[in-house]
């Protein structure tokens, strides 16, 4: 099954791209996804502890699991207002 | 077209029509405040120093499907603790030194709860919506990454607490 990724703010230019697709296996996780990229993008593993995530957009956890065409976003800690 | 009481936009903030939008509930407003006694706003506006740093200019970027539900669950969070209706407007792309980042109305019978569930409207917008900043400063740039967003931290909300001085 496939995934599409979403990086934002440093992340997305550690990964030189915003939005991709990325094959995952049956029974894949959040941080499944997140490894399958930190092997891709070495510099994410400095993210390991703060990054927070949300699939289909509505924030997750990384043991959540996955299913095929689900939307998983990657979020570096925020700095609004 | 009504002014919508959350909202992510690239368009320029205006506070005066987010005040009208939240002094003016419908009549089908779940909990029928009233006319309000006080209202209290919350500008945001982009600095020209940050860290010793002389900015030139800041680009805001968010995910803008879950920074809308971010600002419905601390809107739900606000009105659960006080009696109050919240407008919260935030703005993307690139802000000049000066414009307003962001825009927080709150509406209340009385002054109080209105200054309280402002501040901690903003603390949480701080800790929970998923928005960036990208500095532009002179000498470099840089992302500026403040709190990890995990909205069931209760820690976090007992710190925006109080900072709100509820």
């Amino acid at each position: 099954m496939r995934v599409t990724v979403r990086l934002f703010a440093r992340l997305r230019d550690i990964a030189g791209a915003g939005e991709f697709e990325r094959p995952v296996h049956d029974g894949a996780t959040v941080r499944h996804v997140w490894e399958t990229l930190v092997g891709e993008f070495e510099e994410l593993r400095a993210y390991d502890v703060s990054i927070s995530t949300a699939v289909n957009a509505e924030y997750s956890q990384m043991d959540a699991p996955v299913a095929d065409g689900d939307e998983v976003a990657f979020l570096p800690p925020v700095s609004g207002g | 077209m009504p002014t919508p009481l959350y909202s992510v936009t690239t368009d320029p903030l205006d506070l005066a029509a987010l005040v009208g939008a939240v002094t003016a509930p419908p009549s089908d407003a779940p909990i029928d405040l009233g006319v309000p006694g006080a209202v209290t706003s919350f500008v945001g506006l982009v600095r020209g120093e940050n860290a010793g740093r002389r900015v030139l200019r800041l680009e805001y970027e968010g995910y803008e499907p879950l920074a809308l539900r971010a600002f419905e669950r601390i809107g739900a969070e606000t009105t659960e603790r006080w009696q109050v209706r919240i407008g919260l407007h935030h703005r993307l792309g690139t802000l000049e030194i000066g414009e307003a980042s962001v825009v927080i109305v709150v509406a209340s019978p009385h002054r109080a709860n209105a200054f309280a569930a402002c501040r901690y409207i903003i603390e949480r917008v701080k800790q929970i919506a998923p928005i960036w900043k990208h500095e532009f400063f002179v000498g470099g740039d840089v992302w500026i990454e403040g709190a990890t967003a995990h909205p069931e931290d209760e820690v976090a909300r007992q710190d925006a607490l109080k900072l709100s001085c509820a």
